[in-house]
């Protein structure tokens, strides 16, 4: 069973080999193999929700030599959103490069995005990681340029360095490692590592790699205009997918394995930064003309709210308190994965219609596309905090834990962020109230709309009124009555 | 398992999605499809009103009735229908069939259609959702769906005044949500689940922790006064007035601000307790805010020459007779004050439907125009005056039955401050309602309307808009009349009185 782990790193590779043999055909191959990744991502977490973690080494190799790969609550929460908010991107890329010379190269190079992200999720020793990261920031660079225009090629060439430097960073506090402890599983490192010089350099170097990979304030500068020049499929999947994948990273070493040398005072840098980027980030989003560049900003800020946990959890004792605030990081990532790809998407569809995505000028737009402007809608309120979305349960959540633990400070953060996001949402919505010609109908392409729309429902309604699973699949149990 | 499954645990969550799922269908429906989206409308307010009739029925038999989902562990969505739920249930849903044939009429040709009725289906749902919210958690995510589906109401209109007066309510709406988020979070945090319990739930809390109990109050009246339109939190409801006349009616005579009202009625009663808040000195507070507020609205009533804000300050100053109510310590003044939630209601949408009449069938706007408009439009104008006069508080309409008993009840508690407030609230209501009175029927009516529309009606106006206002007008006479009567306003207030004070 364990071995169904390759999977949903194979998949899509194979695809996308036979969408680049298949250059005519791309689009057909490729939203077969989104398909099928899809439904191998969700089987895996499936799993692992029915059955607990799972673990497997390829090749028959023992632990120390062969390539291993497992699975516990928290890859199978990300790999569930990313295999749900793939797919819809996909099949909304189909229709949204139909006809187009991009098509050729996108397939083949989003597949192999795809592959790596699972494949980072999925990894169960720091070499692997770096290579997957290293993978999915080469594909994402190439996917970010692919409408091959100056500033988007400009913008991606950055990305692609800073990612580099990135994944470097990240790759010499693992050979620190390796030199130390002699071996790069995760599990066995646990157990051999110690608060020494040697493992805190070693966990320095790798989070900031990490940090600047997720755009962490103030190592941001690259993101916003990277995601806001890519086309619209391509910037749903870097905001709303890639950066969840090293912050994953971030949060699963910063927790498990160097759980031994992470202080509260370390935890409350992470913390501050996570300030910095929720005010800074939010109110960039606020001033930004043109839509896809405030999503942009948005992202910049949602991600600080990921970090606003790590001091509320290192202050913690395990427990039930602990459970949920770890709960409810994951659930902020996710409903941000959802909401983001939901906002990109629907985004893409009003710049295609408007042929610009200035934001003062896109009310008759936003008015003749009622689904659209729902999904901004109800992406946007997600963005917010404003319930029920999942991200109102994950801020309810981290403010009881601000009050709980005594840290204060952290709400005026929460607060302001929230209102700062509630006035670039509704910058946006209130265009779509004017005096322009109105729809006759609510859907006018199911092909684009449903997907973006279903996105933003979900971050909405699913996450937000269910988020039961999430705890679920994270292993914590219902607390006592 | 089985009794998990019960009606009884369903009925409350089938109030909510009655409004809710036709809602959500209507945005589907295609702008010209008249008959589809009228059924829908229709079927859901009928169903709404049918489910609410049964739960009526059962509490008064003392019957629990509680729906609960849980979204994650500690934290539930309560749905919960005790006697104070039922009367604010019973409000919205009845007022909501109402409006609904009103707003049919009132938007006949007008664009947007779908998406104002599907908003406003999200906007009831969202009052009955606050209605029936059995724990905080629960409120506070009614509350702000409920500002978010009142936004583009606001807006719909679409002009430039429009799009201002949604952004100076969406301003005024998200920072009183914040604030009291961030109130019921920490509430949360120092007690665990706060779940709404008859009688309140904190007076056992030791006392190193009032300091905090009395910031956390603060903070939630900050809040909920926002909606409540406590002054100077009032700024958003007159600015609102851009908005059509049936959201006017419902929302902003209605729902919007019985919201706040409602909350801090809740929060006195079921969360702190109204003994233990009058031993931490709250309920001066609140008292002193709401008597302010009443006297304010008032007076800048007096000055406005535009109807609707005139009746927006006059909602101002009457919604906080109930808060008024809820600040004095004795069961009669909290039987004045929550029978004023319903009774402010009708009234109010009452004087709010024969202005959208006004403006819809002679383009009359300002009270300056009205002159004569009594002898033009008699029965519009009838209801008109049976509001007003019930806002004035003549008996035998509602209005009076409501002063009565805030006034009997203010004198039994010792404070007999709050019949100078009443005094000058009178007369001041009479001050801005009587002239208009007045203009209308015994003044000459002018050679030529504003903006006169002939509807092919045997009445004055088109029947969709005249019926509404004849009914609910009728609503204040009987209610006020057959006050005494089971299952008139003031015999249910007067229950929710005994189990509140446990008598």
């Amino acid at each position: 069973m364990a071995d169904l782990l390759i999977l949903p790193v194979l998949v899509p590779l194979l695809g996308g080999l036979l969408a680049t043999a298949l250059p005519v055909r791309s689009a057909l191959v490729g939203t077969l193999a989104a398909l099928a990744t899809s439904l191998s991502g969700l089987s895996i977490t499936l799993l692992v929700w029915l059955h607990g973690d799972l673990g497997t080494v390829l090749g028959g190799w023992g632990v120390p030599l062969g390539i291993g790969l497992s699975a516990d609550g928290l890859s199978a929460a990300l790999l569930a959103m990313a295999s749900l908010v793939a797919l819809a991107i996909s099949i909304y890329a189909g229709s949204y490069f139909a006809g187009s010379a991009q098509a050729r190269h996108f397939w083949p190079l989003w597949l192999l995005l795809w592959s790596a992200l699972n494949g980072v999720f999925l990894a169960a020793d720091l070499f692997n990681l770096y290579v997957m990261l290293e993978l999915l920031g080469l594909s994402a660079a190439a996917l970010g340029a692919l409408t091959g225009k100056r500033e988007a090629i400009a913008a991606n060439l950055r990305y692609l360095l800073v990612g580099l430097l990135g994944s470097l960073t990240y790759l010499l506090g693992v050979a620190l490692l390796y030199t130390a402890y002699g071996t790069l599983d995760i599990g066995l490192l646990g157990e051999r590592l110690g608060p020494t010089p040697i493992a805190a350099t070693a966990l320095a170097l790798m989070v900031s790699g990490l940090a600047l990979k997720t755009a962490l304030f103030p190592l941001h500068f690259w993101l916003p205009p990277a995601h806001a020049n890519a086309p619209a499929p391509v910037s749903a999947a870097l905001s709303a997918l890639v950066v969840k994948a090293s912050f994953y990273l971030i949060l699963r070493l910063w927790t498990e394995l160097f759980a031994p040398i992470t202080d509260i005072g370390a935890a409350t840098l992470l913390g501050l930064l996570g300030a910095g980027a929720v005010l800074w980030g939010s109110w960039r989003a606020l001033r930004a003309q043109r839509l896809k560049l405030l999503a942009a900003y948005s992202t910049v800020a949602q991600i600080g709210y990921l970090f606003l946990f790590f001091p509320l959890l290192a202050s913690l004792p395990p427990g039930t308190a602990r459970d949920d605030l770890f709960a409810a990081c994951v659930l902020m990532a996710l409903t941000h994965g959802f909401a983001k790809a939901g906002f990109f998407l629907a985004a893409g569809l009003v710049q295609q219609k408007a042929g610009h995505d200035r934001i003062s000028e896109l009310g008759g737009v936003a008015q003749r596309m009622p689904a659209t402007t729902f999904s901004i809608a109800l992406a946007g309120s997600a963005l917010v905090g404003l319930p029920p979305s999942g991200s109102f349960i994950g801020k309810w959540v981290l403010m009881r834990g601000a009050f709980e633990t005594g840290q204060w400070w952290w709400l005026p953060v929460t607060v302001l962020g929230t209102l700062l996001a509630a006035a670039y949402v509704f910058r946006v919505l209130s265009r779509a109230f004017g005096l322009e010609p109105t729809p006759l109908q609510f859907v006018t392409n199911a092909r684009t709309e449903i997907p973006a729309l279903l996105l933003a429902f979900a971050s909405v309604a699913l996450l937000g009124l269910a988020a039961g699973p999430v705890w679920a699949v994270l292993g914590f149990g219902a607390a006592p009555a | 398992m089985s009794q998990m499954l019960s009606w009884t645990a369903l009925l409350p969550g089938a109030i909510v999605l009655s409004s809710m799922l036709p809602g959500a269908f209507i945005f589907l429906v295609k702008e010209e499809s008249h008959v589809l989206r009228g059924v829908l409308n229709m079927f859901g307010a009928i169903i709404k009103l049918v489910l609410v009739g049964t739960l009526i029925w059962g509490v008064f038999l003392g019957g629990v009735f509680e729906s609960r989902l849980t979204i994650a562990p500690g934290l539930d969505l309560v749905l919960h229908a005790d006697a104070l739920s039922v009367l604010f249930v019973t409000l919205s849903s009845v007022l909501w069939l109402v409006t609904t044939v009103y707003a049919i009429g009132y938007l006949e040709h007008s664009p947007n259609r779908s998406r104002f009725f599907g908003f406003f289906s999200l906007c009831v749902s969202a009052t009955v959702g606050i209605a029936l919210a059995g724990n905080l958690l629960t409120f506070v995510i009614f509350y702000e769906i409920l500002t978010l589906a009142t936004y583009p109401l606001v807006a719909h209109r679409g002009t430039p005044e429009a799009t201002r007066g949604a952004k100076i309510y969406l301003a005024y709406t998200m920072g009183g949500g914040v604030a009291l988020l961030v109130g019921a979070v920490w509430l949360r945090a120092l007690t665990g689940p706060v779940d709404f319990v008859e009688g309140g739930v904190l007076s056992g809390m030791a006392s190193t922790l009032h300091p905090q109990l009395i910031a956390i109050f603060l903070l939630l009246l900050l809040g909920l006064g926002v909606k409540a339109a406590l002054v100077p939190l009032h700024g958003w409801l007159p600015q609102s007035m851009v908005a059509p006349a049936p959201v006017s009616s419902l929302l902003h005579a209605v729902a919007v601000v019985k919201a706040g009202a409602f909350g801090i009625v809740r929060v006195v009663y079921d969360v702190y307790g109204v003994d233990f808040a009058a031993e931490l000195g709250l309920l001066i507070i609140l008292g002193v805010w709401a008597s302010l507020t009443i006297v304010y609205g008032s007076v800048k009533a007096l000055t406005q020459d535009g109807l609707k804000t005139r009746l927006a300050y006059s909602t101002v100053s009457q919604v906080s007779y109930i808060a008024l109510g809820a600040s004095i310590l004795g069961p009669v003044a909290t039987i004045g004050g929550m029978v004023h939630l319903v009774h402010q209601g009708i009234m109010k949408i009452t004087l709010f439907f024969c202005a959208g009449n006004y403006a819809e069938t002679l383009g009359v706007h300002k009270v300056s125009q009205m002159d004569g408009v009594g002898r033009r439009m008699p029965w519009t104008t009838l209801a008109f005056t049976v509001g007003a006069l019930g806002m004035i508080g003549i008996p035998p309409i509602a209005g009076f039955v409501s002063k009565w008993y805030l006034g009997l009840g203010a004198v039994e508690a010792g404070q007999h401050w709050v019949l100078l407030v009443l005094a000058a609230s009178t007369l001041l209501n009479a001050g801005y309602f009587l002239p208009i009175l007045y203009k209308a029927w015994f003044r000459p009516p002018p050679d030529a309307w504003p903006n006169e529309h002939r509807f092919e009606s045997r009445f004055e106006t088109m029947g969709a808009l005249l019926w509404p206002p004849v009914i609910t007008a009728a609503f204040c006479l009987i209610a006020g009349l057959l006050a005494a009567a089971p299952f008139s306003p003031l015999e249910w207030a007067t229950l929710i009185a005994r189990r509140e004070y446990g008598l």
